[in-house]
């Protein structure tokens, strides 16, 4: 951990040699704190969404005499959803290649693409529940549905709160171009998709697929 | 009309009891003393632009420290009432109701609004100063963490005085707390409360990982980091990893009680030993987030006030780190009674007692820093010296309890009700206030009257062996936790006299503690050296209030007590460091939106709490609105020109 | 003023600890058990807290001896080397002390937590009696299975003959907890749980429920009388000749919130406990899926979950409470 000797300290001449360090390091060491503090951020999500996986788990047979998830959770649109998220995931990481090469439409462009998609699976999240609360199983149902609802409704919310941030990202691109700053928001934000495609499959598999089968 | 409004105001407001309604109405009157003092004094800008929407670590600091002595003055008043009642319960002097919402809310604040506060208090003010930084990695996110846990806090008392306390115990077991066992507001208070504030400790807690981590002065290995810097980073690594879990279990409790699911509900396929679980998994962190720090300070001022090294560096790093790595595996102690198994039990009782080998080491280090020194009795030093011996046998209760078949004699006893408050009082409270002694000149710049303080001192430690020597012995005569009567003949009756009158005691400690600081102030004297203690830290190489920016010239760090050496070779004649010219500083500028966001956190909890959505949506809107408000704001830090940092600079150190 | 109190505060802790420990009066109740399971537990106490004194008593002496001899006062002729910080003898030496002393303690804590697991029976000629335990809001319900009868805050037993207490709660969380027999055990609703006890002596004991259940929990104690066994057994009889006999009707009644005196019953409703600690479970399948509620998770941790079965079981209705305490969640 010694590197920490090029902290943004360093950039104000603490070695006595780097006076001219100016303005630019700064910004370039905050960004690169904030990416760091974003990681640490997301490893406290990883353990929210243990702890929602957790108690999925505990409660996954308690039905109540109730509705079971095999009896009502349809795959087909589960898949597609997958495949969806899956792409947005792609476009994002195309994004960022973009934003690399200093291509700033292209950038917005494949973040939209991404934000299209992910709003299509949030359609596609809000339909399903609807259909289950249509069919007799909603938060109150039982256990296993009040764990079910919480767990997958975080991850909505969580793809949800993406969408907005992405938008208002598109909308600084757009007006401030690819700068240090917006750069590091956008990578950011793609760490955050991938983030959520990761959770997403654990979803799949935990909830989805050993809950039918 | 007008009896529309009053039976709204008489559900709306707690009524019905003298206690209450007198601290409505000196809620009331305080409230419009300090608006009207504000006004008249022409303040409130003073207090928007200096305070509110301060990003400077020091004030952030100094203001969790106001607020957490606030909250214990309320938390120790809940005590007394606590220990009144039980040394007569005869006379009823709180009912049953009331009773189980003062233990309940005496717990929370003591932990969750007291003992944190205090803690981030100090984190704030000491961390930068100690690596040698400008200020916190993400300033605004630290202003928010403040404001988040201070409108938490908010929600969380004005339940006293409006729409009822909750009273289902401090961690709030379902199915007790679920709606079918408090169908009363309290409880939606105790949630909202400690999850608006929950998710500023937890913003705390990567905010000083980072910091500690990526802005040290330059030089400065891990290794070199001074003890408190390692015990927060252990103590804030435990947050990251302990909060989470708080914050889902929260939730779902909410959901459980606004949406009907049946997450812990004892019908619906609920299990409610799940929440226990969870719970615990936070709370057993939680405790150690917060007595860590307080190992750290201890390690400060042992060696500061011994005039030499810290014993055993690197075994004191590894005790903090394998203590906050431990303190994640041994949650179930907290239930052996559950009938979990003899596998089960033996496992946690196992890392139990894993966990006093560090601990007990970490005491022997500061023994032997002291062996072969020079113990100077400053009141930081006597805390100090006061917690050693509380802390071993707290300690050793402890692991008294964690042998499993035992506890089964001891769990929910007046003997576990001793032990923590001996390892909460004695390890954590006398940590911090040690602490909070040794950097008080550091954070105002004028020392705290020292005689004055030792009169605290005493009060306070023998007001606490009073209060909770005869409680163990309650416990082993088989009085439980949270009685609030005892109408048989037990023989418990003279040891609760004195365990109230050891309460009061400690009252009458507070009493000395604010006293001391209203004479330092009214006598104040300016701190003329930044170096009040002849310290061995960066901290004390600054003035004392330390500038906005810290460090004119950020220090380059060779060794582990970096100041100390500095002195040593300018006293040995060597000479000092040269000076490098000064440079523009970049700080960040104060913003007003952490408070405005954590007003709309409480407008929404608020709303919530009552089931009021017109008020609870706008509440979240506001709060999405801020943070794309911050998202859309380039303009958030500026330079300081080197002219002014001279100036400042001559100004300080011209007091010389 | 720091240093008489130092050297005076180190015995006086002592001397308290010692007080509370040896037990002197007979109010300790904890260190005055009448039977097996109460006394193996205080042997431990006595045993952790003898080998933890074996510790700190010397570290509390060797601190005061410290903070007196380097104290910094003029002409002091105690050494100073501000600059030692390290010896890895001595660092070795006091890593060991904790080291072994857990290790010890470790090892007797293991071995009694499998001999003094709750729901292990008590070797003894006598079989056993039974004792349903049931703690409602505010107050418990005791039933006897085989000799169909029930009390309210009252409980009678034999001397010398081992209890199994079979525990459970119509709503919050309890733990149920007789002192002088030995240690506690919650009451949770929607499973049983087992504790066994035995008094070796007559006498009457004082017995609380020791967890939080809101507002009237403090009035939840209740006496329990060990009495010889012909003693025991005239009670019994008197019970069913002169008191009055518990409905349905009267059950939900004692389920309202609210205290109660001593009650006895000579009967109770067939199959009561079951349905007490089935009545949250829903459907057919519903028993199976409770099940996997509390046994799949280790950080559940759960307990035996009675196998609720059906209520409409046969007179033997404590049979259908399959204790399956012995299987535990070994999932550490």
């Amino acid at each position: 951990m010694a590197h920490a000797v090029s902290t943004p300290a360093g950039a104000h001449g603490g070695h006595g040699a780097g006076h001219g360090g100016g303005h630019h390091d700064d910004h370039h060491d905050q960004e690169s704190l904030k990416t760091f503090g974003f990681w640490l951020f997301l490893i406290t999500d990883v353990i929210l969404f243990g702890t929602l996986f957790a108690t999925y788990v505990v409660l996954r047979l308690n039905t109540d005499g109730g509705p079971t998830g095999a009896e009502l959770l349809e795959m087909n649109g589960i898949i597609i959803s997958t495949f969806i998220l899956l792409t947005s995931s792609f476009t994002s990481g195309i994004a960022v290649l973009e934003m690399n090469k200093g291509n700033k439409r292209g950038l917005i462009l494949w973040l939209a693409i991404t934000a299209v998609l992910g709003a299509s699976f949030v359609f596609l999240e809000v339909n399903e529940f609807m259909h289950l609360v249509h069919e007799g199983a909603n938060i109150g149902t039982s256990a296993y549905w009040s764990a079910f609802f919480v767990l997958v409704g975080t991850h909505g919310l969580h793809v949800s709160v993406g969408l907005v941030w992405m938008v208002a990202l598109i909308l600084q691109l757009s007006r401030r171009g690819i700068t240090p700053v917006t750069k590091r928001k956008v990578s950011i934000i793609s760490l955050y998709w991938h983030f959520l495609d990761v959770v997403w499959i654990f979803v799949f598999s935990i909830v989805y697929l050993m809950g039918v089968m | 009309m007008l009896d529309k409004i009053k039976e709204f105001a008489s559900e709306f407001f707690v009524t019905g009891d003298p206690l209450i309604l007198g601290a409505q109405v000196s809620i009331g009157l305080s409230i419009v003393a300090i608006i009207f003092a504000l006004t008249f004094f022409k303040k409130w800008r003073w207090l928007w632009t200096e305070w509110l929407t301060s990003v400077d670590h020091k004030k952030i600091g100094i203001m969790y420290i106001i607020a957490s002595i606030l909250m214990l003055f309320r938390g120790g008043v809940d005590a007394l009432l606590m220990r009144v009642q039980l040394a007569a319960p005869e006379l009823e002097f709180l009912v049953p109701e009331h009773y189980n919402q003062i233990f309940t809310t005496h717990g929370v604040i003591m932990i969750l609004f007291m003992a944190m506060p205090l803690m981030f208090g100090l984190f704030n003010i000491v961390v930068p100063l100690q690596i040698g930084a400008r200020d916190v990695a993400f300033p605004f996110l630290n202003s928010l963490s403040f404001w988040m846990f201070f409108f938490g806090a908010m929600l969380f008392n004005v339940s006293f005085i409006i729409g009822g306390s909750p009273d289902a115990g401090w961690l709030a077991y379902p199915p007790l707390s679920e709606l079918s066992g408090s169908p009363g507001l309290g409880q939606d208070f105790y949630i909202w409360g400690i999850q608006i504030s929950g998710i500023g400790s937890l913003a705390t807690g990567i905010n000083f990982v980072v910091t500690i981590l990526k802005m040290r002065a330059p030089g400065m290995k891990l290794m070199q980091m001074p003890m408190f810097v390692w015990s927060v980073l252990s103590s804030c690594i435990t947050i990251m990893f302990a909060f989470p879990i708080l914050t889902v279990t929260l939730f779902l409790l909410f959901i459980d009680r606004y949406l009907g699911a049946h997450f812990f509900t004892l019908d619906g396929g609920g299990n409610p030993m799940m929440y226990i679980n969870l719970i615990w998994m936070w709370g057993h962190p939680e405790v150690y987030i917060v007595i860590l720090p307080a190992f750290g300070i201890f390690s400060e001022v042992v060696s500061a006030f011994s005039k030499k090294k810290l014993f055993g560096y690197k075994s004191m790093v590894f005790a903090l780190m394998s203590i906050s790595f431990f303190s994640f595996f041994t949650w179930a102690h907290h239930f052996f009674t559950m009938g979990s198994g003899a596998n089960v039990n033996a496992f946690f009782a196992l890392t139990t007692m894993l966990i006093a080998i560090p601990t007990g080491v970490k005491v022997f280090n500061w023994l032997f820093t002291m062996y072969r020194g020079r113990i100077k009795f400053t009141t930081p030093m006597m805390w100090t010296i006061a917690f050693i011996p509380c802390f071993v046998v707290g300690g050793m209760t402890g692991v008294l309890l964690s042998v499993a078949p035992a506890d089964f004699q001891f769990h929910n006893s007046y003997f576990l009700i001793a032990h923590f408050h001996q390892v909460l009082i004695g390890g954590v409270v006398f940590g911090y206030f040690a602490g909070l002694y040794y950097w008080w000149p550091k954070m105002f710049g004028f020392r705290l009257h020292e005689g004055l303080g030792k009169w605290a001192f005493w009060f306070w430690n023998i007001g606490f062996y009073v209060c909770f020597m005869p409680q163990y012995a309650l416990g082993l005569m088989g009085m439980t936790r949270r009685f609030n009567a005892y109408d048989f003949d037990m023989g418990w009756q003279p040891l609760n006299v004195v365990s109230t009158v050891g309460a009061f005691l400690m009252g009458i400690a507070f009493i000395f503690q604010v006293w001391q600081i209203a004479h330092s102030i009214k006598f104040y004297k300016k701190e003329k050296d930044g170096d009040a203690w002849d310290g061995r830290t960066l901290e004390w190489s600054i003035p004392s209030p330390a500038p906005l920016y810290n460090f004119a010239r950020l220090p380059q760090v060779t060794s582990q007590d970096e100041w100390w050496e500095e002195k040593q070779r300018i006293a040995n004649g060597q000479p000092a460091k040269p000076l490098v010219p000064l440079e523009p500083i970049h700080m960040p500028k104060n913003s007003g939106i952490p408070f405005i966001m954590s007003l709309c956190w409480f407008t929404a909890g608020f709303g919530f709490v009552w089931d009021w959505l017109w008020m609870a949506i706008p509440g979240l809107i506001g709060v999405a609105i801020c943070m794309l408000v911050r998202s859309f704001s380039y303009d958030t830090d500026y330079y300081i020109p080197v002219d002014e940092i001279e100036r400042t600079e001559a100004a300080l150190r011209g007091t010389k | 003023m720091m240093r008489p109190y130092l050297r005076m505060l180190t015995p006086v802790l002592i001397m308290l600890m010692a007080v509370m420990l040896s037990g002197c009066g007979e109010q300790f109740i904890v260190l005055d058990p009448k039977g097996p399971i109460g006394e193996s537990q205080k042997d431990l106490i006595y045993f952790s807290t003898i080998l933890c004194a074996v510790i700190i008593v010397p570290v509390l002496i060797l601190t005061a001896v410290i903070v007196w001899r380097y104290r910094d006062k003029k002409g002091s002729t105690a050494s100073y080397k501000p600059n030692w910080e390290h010896s890895t003898k001595l660092e070795i030496t006091w890593w060991s002390i904790p080291i072994v002393a857990i290790l010890i303690l470790a090892i007797v804590t293991v071995k009694y937590t499998y001999a003094l697991e709750p729901s292990k029976p008590i070797e003894s000629a006598k079989a056993p009696i039974t004792i349903q335990v049931t703690s409602l809001d505010w107050k418990w319900l005791f039933k006897y299975p085989d000799e169909d009868i029930a009390t309210v805050n009252y409980i009678k037993i034999p001397e010398d003959v081992p209890v199994k207490f079979q525990l459970t709660s119509d709503t919050a969380m309890n733990s149920f907890w007789v002192p002088q027999l030995g240690g506690q055990i919650y009451s949770m609703s929607g499973m049983a749980m087992t504790l066994y006890l035995q008094a070796d002596e007559q006498g009457s004991y004082y017995g609380s429920g020791a967890n939080f259940t809101g507002k009237d929990f403090a009035k939840m104690t209740f006496k329990v009388d060990a009495t010889s066994e012909e003693e025991y057994k005239a009670w019994i009889a008197e019970v069913k000749a002169t008191s009055p006999a518990l409905t349905m009707e009267g059950f939900e009644q004692l389920t309202e919130p609210s205290t109660s005196d001593v009650q006895l019953f000579s009967s109770f409703p067939e199959g009561l406990f079951n349905k007490i600690v089935t009545q949250y479970v829903n459907g057919d399948g519903g028993a199976h899926h409770n099940h996997g509620g509390g046994t799949t998770e280790p950080a559940a941790a759960a307990d035996e979950e009675a196998t609720p079965a059906d209520t409409t079981e046969s007179h033997d209705h404590t049979a259908s409470i399959t204790n399956s305490n012995a299987h535990n969640h070994a999932g550490h």
